[in-house]
């Protein structure tokens, strides 16, 4: 074989394609000659939270120069005049609802899409949405986690109490066991609103070919099946007549996951009518108020628990503000809900959440999906343990530790894919240890003297996580040898720049034995893998690594058969080197076919089209007493698998940041920051390392500058880049110290688990933990109970502290 | 986020923009763009003309003379950031532009840009006014110049009339004895900031002549306050002659100067901080930005002795 690829941090090809500014994205796409006759998409958005729609004029639209289409939902029908799919139903979701394409009768946030204009460009498609007048009338906005519970207005007028659904699980009898625990703890913790944020937003563009009848929709999004599937069920088109391509994308994060979106319904409808090719793209504003926000949790803890810190039972509540419609089902608060259990087993859990309905932005999965709340209210927790036993925070937590030789592990309760929840593999103590060292844990009392004598505060803090990845149903590949020798790979999830052009080329250059250079890799296009399910959930590597892998073995698998046939010898004496078949052990020396003769001979031909099909055409193979291609055979040579595991594979990690905390200004500064990480076997480090830098980059925007700063009437206050906080380069860590633990996964073939969203998980809890610690000597007792945390929070945390302390 | 439909023009001379400007009540000059353009975009403003200046001749320069630092309409704040002149005769607008917006956004934005367009948040109208600069401004009918002092009306709005160009600023340099500081606290690397203080302290011998700070983002407009009294009492009181001398300011005297301050100053809420914060930041940027514009003028008049 040669050298093996896997576990090497080859470059990423993608790179030079996104460094030159050669990427293209949706709003690339068709630019240019055939774009000539484009037209551009605006959406009227409503101003208000929470209104009823009395009347929509329309009529001072249609005479301004350069529009063709102004719709609303009076003008949409069948299928599309209903409303849009609640994705992923749940039995608790009783209360399930989701938005029109275009707003019926009433509208529930700021930002609900209530008309759609096609014009010339988007200058005049934005002009005409300012001349749609709307008569409204105003209802009372329920806005905030607060006001959904008192319920003093409803959201929906047919769902009491603005809960959405209502889900328990225990495992176990945790109030008993904490009434009976020798020490007890109650806290409340609260988690504010935030949002994925990709620099590019949203866009589609649709093209109806009316030769042959058939659709064609470029879209930035996490599934281009879930939309093609959509689209045909709403536009009532055979799935065949629907193609969708994700080109780059350049970010998702999570919002991208949810879908149709109301214009990628809206735009191929409209190119549909017209014949026109159409395009939306959607812009930073609209991103902020029709897009999806997340993480926005209240929870109350109960925990009990022995005099070494272990817990004994663990209660825990929590409200769920899910905005005003709910199309991705309850995801995000099982997530949290069932991963706050992180690497620990306490005697006895109870979880019981509310999913509550505000007159505010829808909320999908945002990277970490819920588990960056769970990992808050179970790292706060451990810590308030520690606190309150006089104990180092790392002992309490090793305490509670799953142990490595208590594989798999049951939980006992039922995780966001419908399964159990037991986890494959792992070692809690090994990565604690490491992280220990890695950010001189024990050193840091030192550490903080010597900074106290500069007069300076310094704070260390970690918190640990498990994250379920690489959720089923399944992904799948086709792997096709062309007769050049160039290996064609396409497999139907999409990519957001994770490097999956490089990880599966490496996965399928160590199966099939070809340089790395000839493998291409395809994602995201239904023409190319019809069959896919999306990238979520930290599941490409896993679902769609695994399912190359497959498709790759049953490449070679006829690669060796034909070429045993060729050469007379048996497949088991067969390798490939560097694209060529010989006999084992005896490279250069012996018979020998290269892969574009094999992927020649696998195709009879009847026509040569050159000098080396000449090989394959009728008479000069095939025996004669047989038909050219067996019953049990295909021509051409090619793969095609599917990966489908159980359940899903559960990586871990621990992170430790020290931070300095300004005594006059509260600023905070991080000092150093370090991560030990478990996502099973590594295919290439590099592109892990990338992950985990960019995730811990998202949480440091997570728990120091990013909210979503609602005022009490529904408006979003800070729906731009000025005022919604993303961290820039300079405020986040310069260096990030990793280190890697490789604990296997059972569960695929190649022994790897999920590592897209493990360095955003830790983060507002991290924070915390090491923010806390810092204020300790100054302000002892001082606790942090919500994040983010910004300095004018911080300091009047202090001055109510000063005060309490009087 | 599409401008409204406007229409353009970009005069080649000073007097032909000039009548662009009179000829259309609702014409709005374009420099840099850096906070024009963002407004369009959002449709926050949505003039009928945009008279662009950036073709006009001769505006761009950067110069320095007896009376200061003379910053022409078109020269972009990267140019005088970079200029090592201007950091010699004013260094106190070197240390402002390094905390004006981020390196891209200077590339393009203009100083007068910047000075116009008044912005309570901004670093370069606070120390204009701080330094007592002004500026000059032409319309069709004639020119005049405008001091810091009378430049600024309210939250985003200066004295200029409609159909005026402002087409150079003069930033005062640095006098014998002076010594320059300038402090801010902003969420991120390049924000506008939470509380942005400047100083200017004049020392003669060992004492204390003259203190004067100047505020960003807590009050309506750049706001300068003189805190001299606060300092001078101060120095004055110390007990011996070798204290006087030291050369550091005491923590009573900055914090009485900084109390004195906040009587000027009316810091507010926002999303990004409370008023209590703000005024936290008034305290200790007023404390470190003295003390630093001090130790400035020790050194720049050589140690007191
Ligand atoms: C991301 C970002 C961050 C920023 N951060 C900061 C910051 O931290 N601190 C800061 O101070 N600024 C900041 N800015 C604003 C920046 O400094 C602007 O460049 C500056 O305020 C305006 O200068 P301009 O040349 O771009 O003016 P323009 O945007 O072209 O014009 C601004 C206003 O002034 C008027 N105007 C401009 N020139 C003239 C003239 N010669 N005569 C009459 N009227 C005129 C225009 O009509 C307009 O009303 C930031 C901008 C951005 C985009």
């Amino acid at each position: 074989m040669s050298t093996r690829l896997f576990g090497e941090s080859v470059q990423r090809v993608e790179d030079q394609r996104f460094l030159r500014g050669e990427g293209r994205y949706v709003d690339d796409v068709l630019v240019g000659t055939t774009g000539r006759d484009m037209l551009h998409a605006a959406v009227l958005r409503s101003p208000h939270a929470h209104a009823r729609i009395v009347d929509i004029d329309v009529s001072g639209v249609l005479d301004l120069d350069g529009v063709h289409l102004v719709w609303t939902h009076d003008d949409l029908d069948g299928p599309m005049a209903e409303p849009l799919p609640l994705l992923i139903p749940h039995p608790s979701l009783t209360h399930g609802r989701t938005q029109y394409a275009l707003a019926k009768d009433e509208v529930n946030y700021v930002g609900e899409a209530i008309a759609f204009v096609v014009a010339d460009d988007r200058y005049v498609a934005e002009d005409a949405v300012g001349r749609i007048r709307v008569q409204y009338e105003f209802l009372p906005p329920v806005v905030g986690i607060a006001a959904a519970r008192a319920a003093e207005h409803l959201v929906h007028d047919d769902v009491p109490g603005n809960v959405g659904a209502r889900l328990e699980q225990e495992n176990g009898d945790a109030r008993a066991a904490i009434a009976a625990a020798p020490h007890t703890l109650s806290l409340d913790l609260t988690v504010e609103r935030s949002a994925s944020t990709p620099l590019e937003g949203r866009g589609t563009v649709a093209r109806w070919d009316p030769d042959i009848g058939r659709l064609t929709v470029w879209t930035s999004t996490q599934t281009s099946t879930g939309v093609r599937a959509a689209l045909a069920a709403k536009l009532g088109l055979d799935l065949g007549r629907v193609d969708v391509v994700t080109p780059d994308v350049g970010g998702g994060f999570g919002v991208k996951i949810n879908h149709p979106w109301p214009e990628e319904l809206l735009v191929p409808a409209a190119a549909r009518l017209l014949g026109r090719v159409v395009k939306f793209t959607e812009d930073r504003r609209e991103h902020f108020i029709s897009s999806a926000h997340e993480r926005g949790q209240v929870h109350h803890v109960e925990v009990g628990f022995d005099d070494e810190g272990r817990v004994l039972g663990l209660n825990v509540e929590f409200w769920h503000d899910h905005g005003a419609y709910t199309p991705y089902g309850l995801i995000t608060p099982i997530v949290t809900s069932t991963q706050l259990l992180g690497p620990y087993k306490p005697g006895a859990y109870r979880v019981v959440f509310e999913s509550l309905y505000t007159n505010t932005v829808m909320v999908t999965p945002y990277r970490g999906a819920g588990r960056p709340q769970g990992c808050f209210v179970m790292e706060r927790t451990m810590d308030a343990i520690a606190a309150a036993l006089g104990k180092d925070r790392t002992e309490v937590r090793a305490v509670n530790f799953i142990q490595p030789d208590e594989f798999p592990y049951d939980q006992g309760l039922i995780f966001q894919d419908g399964r159990e929840l037991e986890y494959d593999s792992g070692d809690y103590p090994a990565s604690l240890q490491r992280l220990k060292d890695l950010v001189g844990w024990d050193d840091f009392p030192k550490l903080r003297e010597e900074m106290a004598r500069e007069g300076r505060t310094v704070g260390i803090g970690l918190a640990c996580y498990v994250e379920g990845t690489g959720v089923g149903p399944y992904e799948g590949a086709h792997v096709h040898i062309e007769t050049s020798g160039k290996v064609k790979v396409a497999t139907g999830l999409t990519t957001q720049g994770q490097g999956h052009a490089t990880v599966f080329a490496q996965v399928v250059a160590d199966v099939l034995g070809v340089p790395f250079e000839d493998v291409d890799v395809v994602t995201g296009d239904t023409r190319r893998m019809p069959y896919a399910v999306g990238t979520f959930a930290s599941r490409s590597a896993v679902m769609s690594g695994s399912a190359v892998h497959l498709a790759a073995l049953r490449a070679r698998e006829k690669v060796l058969r034909i070429a045993a046939d060729a050469l007379e010898a048996s497949e088991e004496d067969l390798e490939i080197v560097d694209g060529v078949v010989s006999v084992k052990g005896a490279p250069g020396s012996g018979a020998s076919i290269d892969l574009r003769t094999v992927a020649v001979l696998s195709n009879p031909l009847r026509y040569a089209f050159d000098e080396a099909s000449q090989a394959a055409t009728q008479f000069s193979v095939g025996d004669p007493g047989k038909p050219p291609v067996a019953e049990d055979d295909e021509p051409g040579l090619e793969g095609r698998d599917f990966y489908s595991p159980q359940r899903s594979t559960y990586a871990s990690g621990m992170h430790a940041v020290i931070v300095e905390t300004d005594p006059e200004t509260a600023e905070i500064k991080i000092l150093k920051y370090a991560v030990v990480h478990d996502c099973g076997r590594l295919i290439n480090p590099m592109i892990v390392e990338g992950q985990i830098q960019g995730g811990v980059a998202q949480g440091v925007g997570g728990a120091l500058y990013e909210r979503m700063a609602y005022d009490e009437s529904g408006q979003l206050l800070n729906a731009s880049f000025m005022d919604f906080l993303m961290p820039y380069v300079t405020e986040v860590p310069e260096r990030i110290d990793i280190d890697h633990l490789e604990t296997p996964s059972p569960l695929n073939p190649l022994g790897v688990k999920g590592a897209g969203e493990a360095g955003v998980i830790p983060s507002a809890a991290v924070f915390a933990s090491a923010i806390e610690d810092a204020e300790g000597p100054s302000h002892p007792g001082l606790v942090i109970t919500a994040m983010p945390i910004s300095p004018s929070e911080l300091f009047h945390l202090r001055q109510v502290h000063t005060e309490e302390s009087r | 986020m599409k401008p409204a439909p406007f229409s353009f023009v970009r005069p080649q001379g000073l007097q032909h923009a000039l009548e662009a400007l009179a000829a259309d009540p609702g014409a709005k000059v374009l420099a840099g763009g850096q906070s024009l353009v963002p407004l369009l975009s959002m449709r926050l403003a949505a003039p009928s003309t945009l008279v662009d200046i950036n073709a006009l001749p001769d505006l761009d320069h950067v110069r320095v003379d007896d009376s200061g630092v003379r910053v022409g309409a078109l020269a972009r704040q990267a140019d005088v950031l970079g200029s090592d002149d201007v950091r010699r005769v004013q260094p106190l607008l070197s240390l402002a532009l390094s905390q004006v917006a981020h390196a891209t956004i200077r590339n393009r934005g203009t100083v007068v840009g910047s000075l116009v367009h008044a912005d309570a948040a901004a670093e370069l109208p606070m120390v204009l006014t701080l330094l007592g600069g002004s500026v000059s401004v032409a319309s069709a009918t004639g020119t005049r110049t405008i001091p810091a002092a009378e430049l600024y009306a309210g939250p985003l709005e200066s004295t200029l009339h409609h159909d005026e160009i402002a087409v150079e600023a003069l930033f005062p340099g640095l006098g014998p004895g002076e010594g320059v500081a300038f402090e801010e606290v902003s969420r991120r690397h390049g924000d506008y900031a939470l509380c942005g203080v400047a100083a200017v302290v004049r020392v003669e011998g060992a004492h204390v002549a003259e203190a004067r700070v100047g505020y960003m983002s807590v009050a309506d407009v750049p706001t300068v306050v003189d805190l001299t009294t606060a300092l001078v009492e101060e120095v004055a009181q110390r007990p011996s002659r070798r204290a006087r001398n030291q050369g550091e300011l005491s923590d009573q005297a900055v914090s009485a100067a900084a109390e004195l301050a906040l009587q000027h100053l009316d810091p507010a809420d926002d999303l990004h901080a409370s008023s209590a914060y703000r005024a936290q930041l008034v305290r200790v940027l007023t404390a470190h930005a003295l003390r630093a514009a001090h130790d400035d003028a020790v050194v720049r008049g050589g140690a007191p002795g």
